[in-house]
């Protein structure tokens, strides 16, 4: 983990988007289904609304609902180069702390396994601040995060390990079976109430919050000022 | 980048945020290119009435589409399928391949690359 807010960006840039960049086809290859409570909440959003989907890799989730449209953005050009394929909607290159969308305009926003990749407290609360920025009054926010309980998982992380790992991601080749190549992605494993603590931080109030699949969920909305 | 998209995105500089010279940003030496894709009326009549009229206007006088009308389509003009069907060669089938998309307020300019925009900032912008 960075230890100066100034190196978190720099390090993020090794440990998060150049792996992205150097496993996106693989990794896109491996996803392809979205996880229920994000199809439910994308399915729910009336006919005609407008929102995005902030680190939207290969834009699984754009393939839910073609009666809304989405404008998908992800730090990877080539994942985002995947996900531009899912028509009717659109997918960009952006940075989570930087995006480029007008204040309060957006129906609603999904950000689903991103947040977990920003390496300090401050930067993940920014990030959520972000998304909560560019969504209108009443509108909301689907927020996912890995989970830091996940003992039944295949890597059995619980309550108490630590929170700040190395993930590795084996790529086999396809040519040659026997060869393989590991990156190391970092990840910050958020424990029981803490997306929702973060999400109050950022100036957001968490609607509904829960649990799935080794994830921590929680649908926001902006406070009203 | 399909044409519909420069509705929803604006410079990703902070301070231009509130600066009305950032929205919409201009298109700068747009290559365009014309993909088929399904016609989905209902999809356009849906979408209309959250687009930004002026700033479409805007997009699509830059790129060359002048004749779009003065004002929005609204209730029945909805229902004109060939209204439908022109906006939704303009906004879903018209892309931008190449080209560059440039800020009113600070100047900077995103560029389009083989359809992709970025607005990646560089590190003095940040």
């Amino acid at each position: 983990m960075a230890e100066l807010e100034s190196q978190a960006d720099q390090y993020e840039q090794e440990n998060v988007h150049e792996v992205y960049q150097h496993i996106a086809q693989h990794f896109s290859a491996t996803r392809y289904k979205s996880w229920p409570i994000v199809e439910s909440f994308l399915q729910e959003i009336p006919a005609g609304s407008i929102g995005i989907d902030v680190g939207c890799g290969n834009g699984k989730n754009l393939l839910v609902n073609r009666d809304i449209f989405i404008i998908g953005s992800d730090r990877s050009e080539n994942l985002a180069r995947i996900a531009h394929q899912h028509h009717p909607h659109a997918a960009v290159v952006a940075d989570i702390l930087h995006l480029p969308h007008r204040d309060a305009f957006f129906d609603f926003a999904i950000c689903i396994a991103v947040v977990h990749h920003l390496s300090t407290p401050s930067r993940r609360v920014a990030a959520i601040a972000e998304i909560l920025r560019t969504v209108k009054p009443g509108g909301t926010v689907l927020v996912y995060a890995w989970a830091l309980e996940q003992k039944n998982s295949r890597r059995g992380w619980d309550k108490g390990d630590e929170q700040d790992i190395m993930v590795p991601w084996v790529r086999k080749s396809a040519t040659e079976p026997n060869k393989s190549q590991t990156f190391n992605r970092y990840y910050h494993l958020f424990q029981e109430g803490e997306l929702e603590s973060d999400i109050q931080m950022a100036g957001g109030d968490v609607v509904r919050s829960g649990y799935e699949k080794d994830n921590w969920w929680a649908i926001a909305t902006p406070k009203i000022k | 980048m399909k044409v519909i998209t420069a509705n929803f995105v604006t410079c990703a500089v902070k301070e231009c945020k509130t600066s009305a010279q950032s929205f919409p940003l201009h298109f700068h030496d747009a290559e365009l290119e014309m993909s088929e894709l399904d016609f989905q009326p209902e999809f356009i009549r849906n979408v209309v009435p959250r687009i930004d009229w002026e700033a479409l206007r805007v997009t699509a006088n830059e790129l060359g589409f002048p004749t779009l009308p003065d004002v929005k389509p609204e209730g029945d003009a909805l229902n004109d399928e060939q209204t439908l069907k022109d906006l939704h060669r303009l906004l879903l089938e018209t892309q931008v391949m190449e080209g560059k998309l440039k800020c009113g307020n600070c100047g900077h300019e995103y560029v389009i690359k083989e359809g992709i925009a970025n607005f990646l900032l560089p590190s003095h912008l940040v």
